[in-house]
């Protein structure tokens, strides 16, 4: 936390569908290496939440600010960029793993360095994975893929929804120790959506609790989760 | 048989139609015996197809007497309400109607118009109006295939489109492949009409034209100029209809808008 102004800051943010309120006047900061675990019961708005931060769903009240801009001032496709988002279901697209990893880039039409995408499998613990089919793949293996796939945009914020839902339970500590690896690089910090207070605990250094739509309670992690 | 009975005519046509309408009320007794219920949906479907194609005949004999301009007004008309029909079938995507409209007009009018100019359809409202017909139900019913191919598409690929919008991807790109596959679901049946030409089918404007006493080759050639035609205008409206409801697809901030109806 050496930097002086926050990475991200959302401002009274809100989203309203009908007369039912999703979101609701939540206010946070996210700091340089801060992993934000975000917690609450299902159905409180905490995935809703994830989906305002990079603009998939449009904020009916407040704003969110990246690297100190307001990201309705800036382009949506930067904005995914550099607000990376790693769902539940990773939704790997056809063909190989290679082809997974570098596809932000190829879509944009960028030219994918050489040895980008062997390091990033590297780092998710995949390396000589390129040439393999994702529909051989474990449930584990396809949500590092996806990972690594996010990680190919060189983003400065990630966002994962719920990461290790849909993981067997040795899987599940694989991938959290993954993921804590990751965002324990200088330049990326992370907010996690998770139902489980313990893997909150065990991945985040600080913790939202989200209900019916409304932030109740932010802090360190100890702090938090022990009130 | 009836021709001995009934005059020819109004009459004779009357009494061939009920003749029709015996066939449908057995076969939907044959259903009814299966429980199948076609009952309410055919008697309604007969007497609307009935009125209204009595309706058009009668508007037609005034027209053909009527001014040259008549028949772009008559033609305007079809496509307004054949984009209300496309529209129709395509609930839960904002826009359908100025969609379908936009497409069956430019992919029909653009076919007629030039075709017209080429001297391919003939200027006069007695030929104008009938094969505009033709083409501009058929950009109808390509429109309907492809909005609702489309739509089924993207909303049954949500996952999908959003992870390829969270990874900053164009959502033209995104959508490319839905678009590939709408466009080529519409197309199918008239491809398919165009190849089992004179095989599977020999339509009704060459029978026509060769009970009118034509050179049988010739109204085989024209016939396929009309299908060809119809596959012409079929094209351009379904790129069109795709293009238009890509862009709907999403919001300016290029957030997926597109989704399954709710229930």
């Amino acid at each position: 936390m050496s930097s002086t102004a926050p990475v991200l800051r959302a401002e009274r943010l809100g989203r309203r569908v009908g007369d039912l309120h999703i979101v609701k006047d939540i206010s946070f900061e996210l700091w340089a290496g801060d992993l934000l675990a975000v917690t609450g019961p299902s159905g409180s708005g905490k995935s809703s939440l994830l989906r305002l931060l990079n603009r998939l769903d449009e904020p009916t009240e407040g704003t969110v600010h990246v690297g100190g801009r307001d990201y309705r001032a800036m382009a949506p496709r930067e904005l995914r960029r550099r607000v990376g988002m790693v769902s539940q279901r990773p939704f790997l697209f056809p063909g190989s793993v290679a082809h997974n990893v570098a596809f932000g880039p190829d879509q944009r039409g960028e030219q994918v360095a050489e040895g980008l995408v062997a390091g990033l499998l590297g780092r998710v613990g995949l390396a000589g994975y390129e040439d393999r089919d994702v529909g051989h793949l474990s449930g584990g293996e396809a949500q590092r893929v996806s990972l690594a796939r996010t990680l190919a945009n060189s983003p400065e914020v990630l966002l994962l929804d719920e990461p290790t839902s849909a993981l067997d339970e040795r899987a599940v500590l694989d991938v959290e120790r993954l993921i804590c690896s990751v965002l324990d690089e200088p330049g990326l910090s992370g907010i996690v959506v998770t139902h489980d207070r313990d893997q909150a605990a065990r991945m985040a250094n600080r913790v939202m609790i989200v209900e019916r739509g409304e932030m109740v309670r932010i802090g360190p992690t100890e702090e938090v989760l022990r009130a | 048989m009836l021709d001995q009975f009934f005059e020819e005519g109004v009459a004779l046509g009357l009494a061939q139609a009920g003749a029709v309408s015996v066939l449908v009320l057995a076969t939907v007794l044959v259903a009814r015996r299966q429980g199948i219920h076609l009952e309410r949906e055919s008697s309604v479907a007969m007497v609307r197809g009935l009125v209204q194609i009595v309706v058009v005949g009668s508007v037609l004999v005034l027209l053909l007497r009527g001014p040259q301009w008549t028949s772009v007004l008559v033609l305007a008309g079809m496509m307004i309400a054949g984009a209300t029909i496309a529209a129709r079938r395509a609930r839960g995507i904002p826009g359908a109607f100025s969609i379908s409209l936009y497409g069956i007009a430019f992919g029909s009018g653009v076919v007629i118009a030039g075709m017209t100019f080429l001297g391919v359809i003939e200027a006069g409202i007695s030929f104008l109006v009938p094969v505009g017909s033709m083409v501009i139900a058929s950009a109808m019913r390509t429109s309907s295939l492809a909005l609702d191919r489309f739509h089924s598409e993207v909303t049954g690929h949500t996952g999908e489109v959003e992870t390829k919008l969270s990874l900053g991807v164009a959502p033209a790109a995104v959508v490319s492949p839905y678009v590939e596959t709408a466009v080529t679901a519409s197309l199918i049946p008239h491809i398919d009409s165009l190849s089992s030409l004179g095989i599977v089918w020999i339509p009704g404007l060459m029978a026509g034209m060769v009970l009118a006493g034509t050179d049988p080759v010739y109204a085989a050639v024209y016939q396929f100029a009309v299908i060809a035609m119809i596959l012409g205008a079929s094209g351009l409206t379904s790129l069109v209809t795709t293009l238009l409801i890509r862009q709907r697809a999403f919001s300016a901030a290029e957030q997926l808008v597109l989704r399954a109806e709710a229930g």
